[in-house]
C-alpha cells in the first residue's frame, strides 16, 4: 500500500539504489528513518543518512566476506551437511541449551525457541546478561510505561537514571525524549526539564538541567527516599551523607514529579547491574507507580541490542516466561539462576550449545568459556567471533536490516519490519534454523516411532506442519 | 489435503439449518461439509454423541502487546498449569493468559475452532499477527482500537466524515483488522493528559474540548454500517464497572438507532447504584433493551469465580481495580491512539460486587430472548478464563446446579438481582447458538459456527453426558477443516489456523493529511507503520459492502 519503490539513480558513475525508511538495529532506538545509499556493484552501504555515529559505523562495516557458509570444526561443508550434523548433535545431547538472540529477527528468534522445544532443551537469551534484573522486577511490581512517541508528544519532565544515553543510544534524545517537537511540548526541549542521574559525569551530562550525582551503590537508598518525600513523609538531612544528595536537591526532585504534567523516568544497566540489581528496577518501577496518585508518570528500561525486546516476546508468547526456560520436562520452566546461560554453562550442565548471533565465547565469564570449549557448540553469526571459532558446527549468516526483512522491537516494545539494503550470498538466521527445525523434529518422531517398519510413513505424514 | 470423512449416527444440533438433534449424517470433503462422499470415506461412528460445529469466541484477549506484558507479569500464575508437549504438538503454559500454543490447543480441546482478540492497537498489530501465526488450530481475526485515536477525533471534532470515513478505511486496512472497536471512547486523552482523570458521562465534554464520547460513538457506528463491514462496531462503553453505568450503555444503544453495534462484555455495563457505592442489578433493563432491538448484539462477559487477569484498553477502570487489589500493576499508553491497564486479579463468592457481577450476567443470559444475539463469553481473561466455558454451560443448562452454587455466594448480593427466581435452563440448541451458531453469525462468518453444505468442516463430537460441564469439557473429536485434530481425546496432528480480515476500499488521497501527522506526532515512519501481506500467513478476506 504505502510502499515506496526503491529508486535506482546513478551517482558518480556507480550503480546506487537507495532505501528510505530503513531500519538501524544496532541499538534498541531502532530508528526506522534511515535513508541507506548502497553500491550495489560493490554490495555495500556507502552512505546511511539520519544514522548516528555508532549507526553509520554499523552499516559501513557490514560488507560481504568471502568465508565458508557452514564449517564442521573449522573445515568447509555443505549447509546440508551442517544441518544435519546441528540437528544429530541437539537431539542426541542430554541438556542442550539455545543462547543469545538478541541480535536477529523474531522471525529467527521463533525458530530458536521450536528447536529447543523439540529437544526439550534450555533458552535463554541476552536479556539475562542485561536487562534481566528490570524483568524481574516488573514482575514483582509491574510497570507504568509508554511508546516513546507518548514521550515525545507529552512528557514535560524527562528523568535518565543510571545511562549515558549520549554514547550508548546516540539518537535517544534528538529523536524520542529530549529535544523533539511534540503534540503538546510544541517547543521541544523548552517545554521540559531533564534531569540526569548518574554516579559518573558522563557526556550525557550536558543535556540535563539539573544532574544529580549520588555516591556509588546508592541508588536504591535515593529511590526510597524519593518514594518517601513523593508520599509526603518527612526525612532528615542525614540522608545527603548517606547517598550524597542533599535532601533539598531531593525534596524539590519530588516536588518536579508530583507537579509534572507527564513524567518519564528512563532507567540503564547503571542502575541495574550495580548494587541491588532488581531491587533497584523495582524501586525506580514502584516509584512510577506511586507517582501516578498525582499525576501522569511512566518508567522504561533503555536496552540495549537492537532486537533484544523481540527476543523477550518471542520466548514470552512462545513459553509464557521472558528467558531462563527450560523445557527438560516437556513444558516450560522458568528460573532465572538456574536456567541462565551463566548458571546452565559455569555449573556444567550443559552438553551441547546452540548459539545465535551472540559472542558468550568472548564475554562471558571464565568458567562458563572454559564449559563452552568441552562441549559441541553450534553458532549462527555474521561474522567470525571468539564463539564461531571454538564452535563445533559454525553457519554464516547473512545481517538482518542489512541483507534480510524480518520483524524487530523496539525497546517500547513497537514492532518494525525492517528494509534490506543489498543481498547477500549467505542465508539468513531464520531460513537455518527452519531447516535444524524440521530436521530435529524428523528425528525426534522416528525415535519414538522406532523399530516399526511403517516407522518412516508414519513420520512423514507426522511432521508439524508448524 | 484433508481426506473425505462420513460421520453417522451422532445426533445433531444445528441451529442455522434447524436441526435440533435428529440423528443425520455428516460427510466431509476437501476441507467443507458437502451432501455425500464416496464409500472410501474414513467413517466416525458417533452413536451416543452430539454433533455441533466448533466454537465461535466473539471477544477474548488472547494474543499481542497487553497479552504479552501480562504473562511477563505473571509467572506465578502459570508456574502450576504446564501444557506439555506431545509428539505432534508444542508446549506452553496455561493460567489465565496461557502463551500461544498453549492457548490455541487448549481453545481446540473445549471444541472452539475460531476466537476473535477484541482489542489491538493498530501500532500492535504486526505483534499480533506475529502471536497469531503461533497460535495453532483456531481461526482467528482481531478488532482494531480506533476509539481514543486522535487523528479520527480530529476529524470528527471538525466535522470532516468524509474524510472521517475514508480514514477509518485505512486504518483496518492498514492493520489487518475485522473490525473496529471502540473502548472507553474519549477516555485516553482526560487519562494521559490530564493527570489520570477520566470521562464519566456520554455527553461529557471537557472544558478544553468539544468532542463527547457520543459523537465519537455515533461517527463509527455510522461509518461501519455505511462501509458494511460483516461485524459492527464492537463497542466497550464508557464507565465500565461503575455502579450506575447501566444508563450510559442504554444511552450507548439508543446512539446506534436502528444501525447494526455490538456492546461487548454487557455485564460489566448493566449496574444501577450510585457511583461509589455497591451496585445492583440493572441486568432486567439492559436484556429488555437488547430484546426489542434486532440490531444490537452483544457479549455476556460472564464472571467466574477464581484467578482472572484484568487487561483493558480501559486504563482508567484498571488503575480503579488496582486501588482494591493493591498488588502489581501495569500500564502501557500507546502514541496517539490508545491506553492499557493490566492487573492479576480474583473473583471471590463472599465478595458482595463479585457475587452480583457473576449473577447479573447469569440473569443477561437467562433473560434474553433471542439467544442468536447474546453471545457466551467471560472476556477472557478479564472474567475469567475460557477454560471456564464448560462450567458457565452448565450453569446455564442446570437449574438444580445453578441453586448450588447460589449457596455458596454472597446472600446479600442476591438480594439485589432478580437470579433466585429465574428457572430457565438452556436447550443443547440454544447452547449451540450461543456458543457457535450466534457469534458466527454476528460476526458475519458465514462458513462458521453451522454444519450445511458449504460451511468449513469445523466439528465437535462430544460424549452425551448428563454433566454438562463434563460434556463440554471433553469433546471425543475435533475436526478443523476437515482434519482430525483430536480423537479419542487425544491430539492427533498440528495445524495452523487462519487469520480473518477485511478491506474496505478508501481514496488514497486520505494519505495526503495522514502522512503529515505521522510525520508530527508518531514514532516510526508513516511507511513503516502499514502492516504487510507477508504478516498474514494464512488468510481470508471477509467482504463489505465497499471491497
Ligand atoms: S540511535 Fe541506535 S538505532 Fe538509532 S541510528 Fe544510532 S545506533 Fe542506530
Ligand atoms: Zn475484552
Amino acid at each position: 500500500m504505502i510502499e515506496k519503490t526503491n529508486k535506482k539513480v546513478v551517482e558518480e558513475n556507480k550503480n546506487i539504489k537507495i532505501v528510505h525508511d530503513a531500519t538501524c538495529t544496532f541499538c534498541g532506538c531502532v530508528c526506522d528513518d534511515m535513508e541507506l545509499h548502497v553500491d550495489v556493484d560493490e554490495k555495500r552501504i556507502i552512505k546511511s543518512k539520519n544514522a548516528c555515529v555508532l549507526g553509520r559505523a554499523w552499516f559501513a562495516e557490514h560488507t560481504i566476506e568471502n568465508a565458508p557458509a557452514a564449517m564442521i570444526d573449522g573445515k568447509e561443508v555443505t549447509i546440508e551437511e551442517a544441518i544435519e550434523e546441528a540437528a544429530q548433535t541437539l537431539v542426541n545431547a542430554k541438556f542442550p541449551i539455545t543462547y543469545g538472540l538478541s541480535d536477529t529477527t523474531s522471525e529467527a528468534q521463533r525458530q530458536a525457541v521450536a528447536i529447543t522445544d523439540y529437544i526439550k532443551g534450555n533458552i535463554d537469551t541476552t536479556t539475562s546478561v542485561c536487562h534481566g534484573p528490570s524483568g524481574l522486577a516488573f514482575q514483582g511490581v509491574g510497570e507504568s510505561t509508554s511508546t516513546l512517541g507518548e514521550v515525545k508528544n507529552r512528557a514535560d519532565l524527562v528523568i535518565y537514571w543510571g545511562g549515558n544515553p549520549a554514547e550508548s543510544h546516540p539518537r535517544h534524545f534528538g529523536r524520542y525524549a529530549v529535544t523533539p517537537k511534540g503534540m503538546f511540548t510544541p517547543n521541544g526541549k523548552k517545554d521540559r526539564t531533564v534531569v540526569l542521574v548518574d554516579v559518573r559525569k558522563t557526556k550525557s551530562a550536558g543535556v540535563a538541567d539539573i544532574l544529580i550525582t549520588p555516591k556509588p551503590g546508592k541508588d536504591f537508598e535515593v529511590l526510597w527516599a524519593l518514594r518517601a518525600l513523593v508520599k509526603g513523609v518527612k526525612l532528615s538531612s542525614d540522608i545527603e551523607k548517606e547517598t550524597g544528595v542533599p535532601l533539598e536537591i531531593l525534596t524539590d526532585l519530588a516536588k518536579r514529579m508530583k507537579e509534572c504534567r507527564f513524567g518519564v523516568l528512563f532507567f540503564g544497566m547503571g542502575l541495574t547491574m550495580t548494587r541491588g540489581r532488581h531491587f533497584n528496577s523495582g524501586a525506580l518501577l514502584a516509584l512510577a507507580t506511586d507517582l501516578n496518585e498525582y499525576t501522569h508518570f511512566v518508567a522504561k528500561p533503555v536496552r540495549g541490542h537492537g532486537n533484544v525486546t523481540g527476543a523477550d516476546n518471542v520466548v514470552a508468547w512462545q513459553t509464557g516466561y521472558p528467558f531462563g526456560v527450560n523445557f527438560s520436562r516437556g513444558y516450560p520452566r522458568f528460573n532465572p539462576g538456574e536456567f541462565t546461560t551463566v548458571d546452565t554453562l559455569s555449573n556444567g550442565d550443559a552438553d551441547a550449545a546452540l548459539i545465535v548471533a551472540s559472542d558468550p565465547g568472548s564475554n562471558f565469564p571464565k568458567k562458563a568459556i572454559e564449559h563452552l570449549k568441552n562441549i559441541p557448540v553450534i553458532t549462527l553469526d555474521t561474522k567470525t567471533t571468539d564463539t564461531t571459532k571454538l564452535s563445533h558446527v559454525a553457519f554464516k549468516t547473512s545481517t538482518y536490516g542489512i541483507n534480510t526483512s524480518g520483524t524487530v522491537y523496539r525497546m517500547d516494545d513497537v514492532s518494525i519490519t525492517l528494509r534490506p539494503a543489498f543481498e547477500s550470498p549467505f542465508p539468513d538466521d531464520e531460513k537455518i534454523l527452519k531447516s535444524i527445525k524440521k530436521r530435529v523434529h524428523e528425528l525426534i518422531l522416528k525415535n519414538s516411532h522406532s523399530g516399526g517398519a511403517s516407522g518412516e510413513a508414519k513420520v512423514a505424514a507426522a511432521v508439524n506442519p508448524l | 489435503m484433508s481426506a473425505s470423512m462420513r460421520i453417522v449416527n451422532g445426533q445433531v444440533y444445528d441451529p442455522k439449518n434447524n436441526i435440533d438433534g435428529e440423528v443425520k449424517e455428516i460427510c466431509v470433503e476437501d476441507g467443507k461439509i458437502v451432501d455425500s462422499v464416496s464409500d472410501e470415506a474414513t467413517i466416525i461412528d458417533a452413536k451416543g454423541m452430539v454433533i455441533m460445529a466448533g466454537g465461535v469466541d466473539i471477544h477474548c484477549h488472547i494474543a499481542g502487546p497487553k497479552v504479552n506484558l501480562a504473562r511477563k507479569l505473571t509467572p506465578e500464575a502459570r508456574r502450576h498449569d504446564p501444557h506439555p508437549s506431545t509428539p505432534f504438538t508444542r508446549s506452553g503454559s496455561g493460567g489465565t493468559t496461557p502463551s500461544t500454543f498453549a492457548a490455541g490447543y487448549r481453545y481446540a480441546t473445549l471444541g472452539y475452532t475460531t476466537a476473535m482478540e477484541a482489542a489491538v492497537s493498530p501500532i500492535g498489530a504486526r505483534h499480533v499477527l506475529e502471536e497469531f501465526e503461533d497460535t495453532p488450530i483456531i481461526d482467528k481475526g482481531f478488532y482494531v482500537l480506533l476509539g481514543n485515536n486522535i487523528f479520527l477525533h480530529n476529524l470528527i471534532r471538525e466535522k470532516r466524515i468524509e474524510e472521517f470515513d475514508q480514514a477509518v478505511a485505512w486504518w483496518v486496512n492498514a492493520t489487518k483488522a475485522y473490525t473496529v472497536k471502540l473502548v472507553n471512547p474519549g477516555g485516553d486523552e482526560p487519562w494521559k493528559g490530564k493527570r489520570n482523570s477520566n470521562v464519566s458521562n456520554i455527553d461529557e465534554k471537557s472544558d478544553d474540548d468539544t468532542l463527547s464520547p457520543r459523537q465519537i460513538i455515533e461517527a463509527f457506528i455510522k461509518t461501519v454500517n455505511k462501509q458494511g463491514y460483516p461485524h459492527p462496531p464492537h463497542i466497550h462503553c464508557n464507565n465500565l464497572g461503575h455502579s450506575g453505568n447501566y444508563i450510559t450503555t442504554l444511552e450507548t444503544m439508543k446512539t446506534a438507532g436502528d444501525l447494526r453495534a455490538h456492546i461487548a462484555h454487557i455485564q460489566f455495563h448493566s449496574y444501577g447504584g450510585e457511583v461509589g457505592k455497591n451496585p445492583i442489578s440493572k441486568a432486567a433493563e439492559i436484556a429488555e433493551y437488547v430484546n426489542n432491538h434486532p440490531n444490537i448484539t452483544c457479549d455476556v462477559g460472564q464472571v467466574m469465580f477464581g484467578d482472572s487477569t484484568i487487561m483493558t484498553a480501559d486504563a482508567p477502570l484498571a488503575y480503579v481495580l488496582k486501588g482494591h487489589s493493591k498488588g502489581k500493576w501495569v500500564n502501557a499508553d500507546t502514541e496517539c491512539e490508545s491506553g492499557c491497564g493490566i492487573l492479576p486479579f480474583a473473583y471471590q463468592e463472599h465478595i458482595y460486587v463479585h457475587t452480583l457481577q457473576w449473577a447479573i450476567g447469569l440473569e443477561l443470559f437467562l433473560l434474553s430472548e433471542d439467544p442468536w444475539r447474546i453471545v457466551l463469553s467471560t472476556d477472557h481473561p478479564n472474567g475469567g478464563s475460557f477454560m471456564a466455558y464448560p462450567k458457565l454451560i452448565k450453569l446455564l443448562m442446570d437449574e438444580k446446579f445453578r441453586r448450588e452454587e447460589m449457596k455458596r455466594v454472597n446472600q446479600k448480593a442476591l438480594l439485589n438481582c432478580s437470579l433466585p427466581e429465574l428457572k430457565r435452563e438452556y436447550t443443547l440448541s440454544e447452547i449451540a447458538i450461543i456458543t457457535r451458531a450466534g457469534p458466527a453469525r454476528a460476526l458475519g462468518l458465514e462458513t462458521k459456527g453451522h454444519l450445511g453444505v458449504g460451511a468449513d468442516a469445523d466439528i465437535t463430537i462430544y460424549d452425551l453426558m448428563d454433566d454438562k460441564e463434563l460434556m463440554f469439557s471433553t469433546p471425543r473429536y475435533v475436526i478443523k477443516s476437515g482434519n482430525t485434530m483430536i480423537a479419542n481425546h487425544e491430539f492427533k496432528t498440528d495445524s495452523k489456523g487462519k487469520v480473518y480480515h477485511i478491506t474496505p476500499d478508501y481514496d488514497n488521497k486520505i494519505e495526503e493529511s495522514l502522512k503529515p501527522f505521522f510525520e508530527d506526532y508518531y514514532s516510526i515512519e508513516f511507511s513503516n507503520y502499514p502492516v504487510d501481506d507477508r504478516y498474514l500467513h494464512q488468510h481470508e478476506i471477509i467482504k463489505t459492502k465497499t471491497s
